[in-house]
C-alpha cells in the first residue's frame, strides 16, 4: 500500500478537475437557455404566438446574445408590457422602410461595437448602400427598392459563410432574383428580368450553381453588394479583370480599348456578353460564322486579316496538340515510357492557354510567337512518341527472333531426346 | 588432343574430390515414366524460375536504389534509360508470379500423388517452407518500386500481420520498422528481399534438392505395384535433364512474350499523405486470404473477425505443413475417393473461389 502513498494527492486533484468540468458543462448548457427563459420579449411574444414570421433561433444576433431589445430597444427584463415597451426606456419598435439602413447601421456602422464580434469587419455598408441604385432610390422616396432586410432577412440573419444564408455565394443569384426576376415588380424600372435565367446557363452560373464552385462569381461579385450598381462602360472591363487579370491587361493596352471607350462600347461584354457569358471557344476568333470579330470587321480590312490568321495559328497548335495527345495514348497502351512526352504536352498546353489569352492583344506577332513555341513542343512530343513506338516494334521483332531461336533449340532437343531414347 | 586434356583435368579433379561416385550415382539414377510423370517437371520449372529470379534480381541490383526519394525513380530509370532494363524488370516481375504459381502446382501435385508420405516428410516440410519464403519474396519485392498500389497494399498486409494475438503488434513494428509504412519499411523490405530471404531460401532449397536426390523420385502406388519388368523408367541423366531443359526453354519463351507484350507497370509514385486509392489489393496469391478476411463479420464468437481469420489461416497453414504426420488413411475400397484427395480438392476450390471473388467484387 505504501508504494501508492506518493499518489495520494492525485485523488482530490482529480475529483476537483472532474467537478469543475461537470460544473462548466452544466453552466454552458444553462447559458444557452437563459436567453429564452429570462428575456421577457421572447417569453411574452412566444406565449402570445406573435413572434415575427421569420423568427429563427439560429439568427446570428441571437447566437451572440443580442436579443429583441438590442435592435428594438425597451426593457427585456420587465414582464409588464407597458413598462418594457415604454419609449422612455428606449423602445423604438418596428422601423419604417426608410429607417431600416440607419436602424441596422446603429451597430454595423460603429467599429467600436462591431470589433467586439469581428475585429476585421467592415463598417461602411450603410455608406455604400446610399451610393447604390437601391439606396439612392430609397432616399428619393421609392419604397419598393431593396433595403438590408430584403437580402439578409430580418429575424433569421445568418453569416454569408453559412450555406443556409440568403447571402451565401450559391444563394445570392436567387436572392437577387427574388425582386429582379419579378416582371410585375420591376415593371416601373424598365429593366430586363431575365438575368437569372441567363446567368444560370452561363459559364459562371454553371460553375456556381451546378458545380458548387463558390469561387465563381455571383451577382454581387460584378455589381457590388451594398453598393450595388450596374458597371459602366469604363468599369466593366475592370469588373471582369478582377479575375481575368491577363485578359484585362492585354486588352487595355490595345487601340481597340481606346476606341471602345470613345464609342461607349462595353469592353469585354461586347464579345462575351454579360449575364449569359458562354464558355469561350476558338471559333469565336477568326472569320467563320461563329466569330465575334466579323461583327465589326469586314473582309479586306486589317482586323479581318488579323482575326483570320490568329484563328489559323490557334487551330494549327490545337491540331498538333490533339494529334500528339492521341498518339500518347498509343504509347501508354503499349506500356512504353511516357514521362518526357507528358511533360512536353503539358508545356504545349500551357502555350495554348497563353495563346488564347494573348488573343486579347489583337497582335498577330505575339499570338504567332506563342503558338510557334507550343507547336515546337508538340512536335518534339510527336518525335519522342514515334521513337517509343519504333522501340516497341524493335522489341517485338527481337522477341520474334528470340522465339525462332528458342523454337529451333526446342525442336533440336526434342529430336535429340527421341534419338537417345530410341537407342535404348 | 582435346579429349586427352579433358581426361587429364578430370583425373586431376577426381584425385582430389572423388567425383566418380557422384557421376556413377547420376548415371544410374532412374526416373519412373507413367501417366502422372508430367508433375515431376514442376519442381524443375520452379527451380529454373528461381534461377531467373536470381539472375534478373542481381542485374536490377546494379541500378536499384532503395529510399522514398530514389526507389521509384531508380525503377523508372531502369525501365526507361538502362539498356534492356525494361526487359529485365518485366521478366523479374512476371517470373516472380509464374514462380509462385508453379510452386503452388508443384505442391498440390505432390499432395495429390501422395509424395509427401514416408520417407519424404522432410522434403514436403522443406517444400512448404520454400513456398512460404516465395510468398515472402513476393510481399517484400512488391513494395520496392514504392508505387501507390504497393504502398497501400503493404500497409494493409502489415496491418493484417498486426492482428495476430499477443505478438501481432511486435511483428507489425518489426516489419514496418516503426508505427507506419515509411522509408524505414522500404529499407527493411529491401534487406529482407535481397539478403535475408535469399540466404534462408538457399539453405531450404539445398536441403530440398538434397532430399530429392538422395531418395529419388516418388513412385505412385499403382506404379509400385507393377511387376519390375513392366515399370518403365528413363535415366535421370541425360534423358530427364534434357526433357527438363526443353520445358525450361518453353517457359523462357513464355516469359519473354509476357515481358514484351504485357510490360509490368510501374504505376504512380506512392504518396503517404494521399488517401488510399480505390481497388487496393494484394498480389493474387494473397487474395484468397485477403478476401476471406474481408468477408468475416466484425466478431466471430467472442473473437474479433480479423483476429479469427488470421488465427484460422495460421492453424490451417500449420496443419498443411504437418500433413505427413496426420494424413487420413483411406479404407481399402479402391473405388472410393481418398479422403485426402477430397480435402485437397476442397482447399483448391476454396482458394479459386475466394481469389475470383476478390477480383470480381
Amino acid at each position: 500500500m505504501g508504494k501508492f502513498k506518493k499518489f495520494r494527492y492525485l485523488i482530490p486533484a482529480f475529483t476537483f478537475y472532474l467537478t469543475t468540468l461537470i460544473f462548466l458543462q452544466i453552466a454552458m448548457g444553462q447559458q444557452e437557455h437563459k436567453l429564452f427563459e429570462e428575456d421577457q420579449c421572447i417569453v411574452c411574444h412566444t406565449e402570445e404566438d406573435i413572434l415575427p414570421e421569420n423568427f429563427s433561433e439560429n439568427d446570428i444576433h441571437l447566437q451572440v446574445g443580442l436579443s429583441c431589445a438590442g435592435c428594438h430597444g425597451g426593457d427585456p427584463a420587465s414582464d409588464d408590457m407597458d413598462e418594457s415597451m415604454d419609449p422612455e426606456s428606449g423602445f423604438v419598435g418596428v422601423p419604417s422602410k426608410d429607417e431600416i439602413p440607419r436602424f441596422c447601421g446603429k451597430c454595423h456602422s460603429d467599429i467600436n461595437t462591431m470589433r467586439q464580434f469581428q475585429p476585421r469587419i467592415s463598417t461602411d455598408q450603410v455608406e455604400q448602400y446610399y451610393t447604390s441604385v437601391h439606396g439612392k432610390k430609397l432616399l428619393s422616396g421609392d419604397e419598393k427598392v431593396a433595403d438590408c432586410t430584403s437580402c439578409h432577412s430580418s429575424h433569421e440573419i445568418l453569416p454569408a459563410s453559412d450555406p443556409r444564408s440568403t447571402t451565401y455565394a450559391e444563394n445570392i443569384p436567387a436572392t437577387c432574383n427574388h425582386c429582379h426576376g419579378d416582371t410585375e415588380y420591376m415593371k416601373k424600372y424598365g429593366i430586363a428580368t431575365n438575368q437569372y435565367e441567363e446567368f444560370k446557363e452561363s459559364v459562371h452560373g454553371i460553375a456556381l450553381l451546378d458545380n458548387h464552385d463558390t469561387g465563381s462569381p455571383a451577382c454581387n461579385d460584378c455589381h457590388g453588394n451594398h453598393g450595388a450598381t450596374p458597371p459602366g462602360v469604363a468599369s466593366v472591363s475592370h469588373v471582369c479583370g478582377i479575375c481575368h487579370v491577363n485578359n484585362l491587361e492585354y486588352f487595355s493596352e490595345t487601340r481597340m480599348a481606346e476606341e471602345f471607350q470613345k464609342q461607349g462600347i462595353h469592353g469585354c461584354e461586347e464579345c462575351h456578353g454579360n449575364h449569359a457569358v458562354n464558355k469561350t471557344f476558338d471559333k469565336m476568333v477568326g472569320v467563320g460564322a461563329q466569330s465575334v470579330c466579323i461583327d465589326c470587321h469586314e473582309k479586306g480590312d486589317t482586323g479581318y486579316n488579323v482575326a483570320k490568321n490568329m484563328y489559323l495559328q490557334i487551330e494549327n497548335l490545337v491540331s498538333r496538340y490533339d494529334s500528339a495527345s492521341v498518339k500518347l495514348e498509343e504509347v501508354q497502351k503499349r506500356g512504353m515510357d511516357d514521362v518526357e512526352i507528358s511533360y512536353l504536352l503539358q508545356e504545349a498546353n500551357q502555350n495554348l492557354i497563353k495563346t488564347r489569352t494573348l488573343v486579347h492583344t489583337f497582335d498577330l506577332g505575339k499570338v504567332s510567337s506563342e503558338t510557334e513555341k507550343g507547336i515546337q513542343k508538340a512536335d518534339q512530343a510527336i518525335g519522342l512518341i514515334t521513337k517509343e513506338i519504333r522501340d516497341f516494334n524493335v522489341r517485338r521483332r527481337g522477341f520474334g527472333i528470340a522465339t525462332v531461336f528458342i523454337t529451333i533449340l526446342v525442336i533440336a532437343l526434342f529430336f535429340k531426346i527421341r534419338e537417345i531414347e530410341k537407342k535404348e | 588432343m582435346v579429349t586427352s586434356r579433358l581426361s587429364k583435368l578430370y583425373s586431376w579433379v577426381d584425385d582430389r574430390f572423388k567425383i566418380t561416385p557422384l557421376i556413377e550415382f547420376s548415371r544410374h539414377k532412374r526416373v519412373p515414366v507413367h501417366k502422372h510423370s508430367i508433375w515431376y517437371y514442376m519442381g524443375g520449372v520452379a527451380l529454373f524460375l528461381f534461377i531467373i529470379q536470381v539472375g534478373t534480381g542481381i542485374l536490377l541490383l546494379l541500378y536499384y536504389q532503395p529510399g522514398i526519394d530514389s526507389g521509384y525513380e531508380s525503377v523508372r530509370f531502369i525501365m526507361t534509360e538502362v539498356n534492356f532494363g525494361w526487359l529485365i524488370r518485366s521478366i523479374h516481375s512476371w517470373s516472380a508470379n509464374v514462380f509462385v504459381f508453379i510452386v503452388f502446382i508443384h505442391m498440390f501435385s505432390t499432395f495429390f500423388t501422395g509424395a509427401f508420405r514416408k520417407p519424404r516428410e522432410l522434403t514436403w516440410i522443406s517444400g512448404f517452407i520454400l513456398l512460404a519464403l516465395a510468398m515472402g519474396f513476393g510481399f517484400s519485392g512488391y513494395l520496392l518500386p514504392w508505387n501507390e498500389l504497393a504502398f497501400f497494399a503493404t500497409k494493409v498486409g502489415t496491418d493484417i500481420a498486426g492482428a495476430v494475438p499477443f505478438i501481432g503488434d511486435a511483428i507489425k513494428i518489426v516489419l514496418r520498422g516503426g508505427e507506419d509504412v515509411t522509408g524505414a519499411t522500404l529499407s527493411r523490405f529491401y534487406a529482407f528481399h535481397v539478403a535475408l530471404l535469399p540466404a534462408i531460401f538457399t539453405i531450404a532449397l539445398s536441403l530440398h534438392l538434397l532430399f530429392i536426390q538422395r531418395q529419388g523420385m516418388h513412385e505412385p502406388e499403382f506404379f509400385k505395384n507393377l511387376p519390375e519388368n513392366k515399370k518403365k523408367v528413363i535415366p535421370f541423366f541425360p534423358n530427364f535433364i534434357l526433357r527438363d531443359a526443353l520445358l525450361w526453354l518453353i517457359v523462357l519463351n513464355i516469359l519473354l512474350y509476357l515481358a514484351v507484350f504485357f510490360p509490368w507497370e510501374l504505376g504512380v509514385k506512392a504518396d503517404p499523405f494521399e488517401p488510399a486509392p480505390e481497388g487496393i489489393r494484394p498480389e493474387w496469391y494473397f487474395m484468397f486470404m485477403f478476401q476471406s478476411l474481408k468477408l468475416l463479420p466484425s466478431h466471430v464468437f467472442f473473437i474479433e473477425g480479423e483476429v479469427f481469420g488470421v488465427l484460422f489461416f495460421t492453424v490451417v497453414a500449420f496443419a498443411w505443413l504437418l500433413v505427413p504426420l496426420w494424413e487420413i488413411k483411406s479404407k481399402s475400397d479402391k473405388n472410393k475417393a481418398r479422403p485426402m484427395t477430397i480435402l485437397g480438392l476442397v482447399v483448391i476450390a476454396y482458394i479459386l473461389i475466394m481469389t475470383i471473388w476478390g477480383y470480381v467484387v
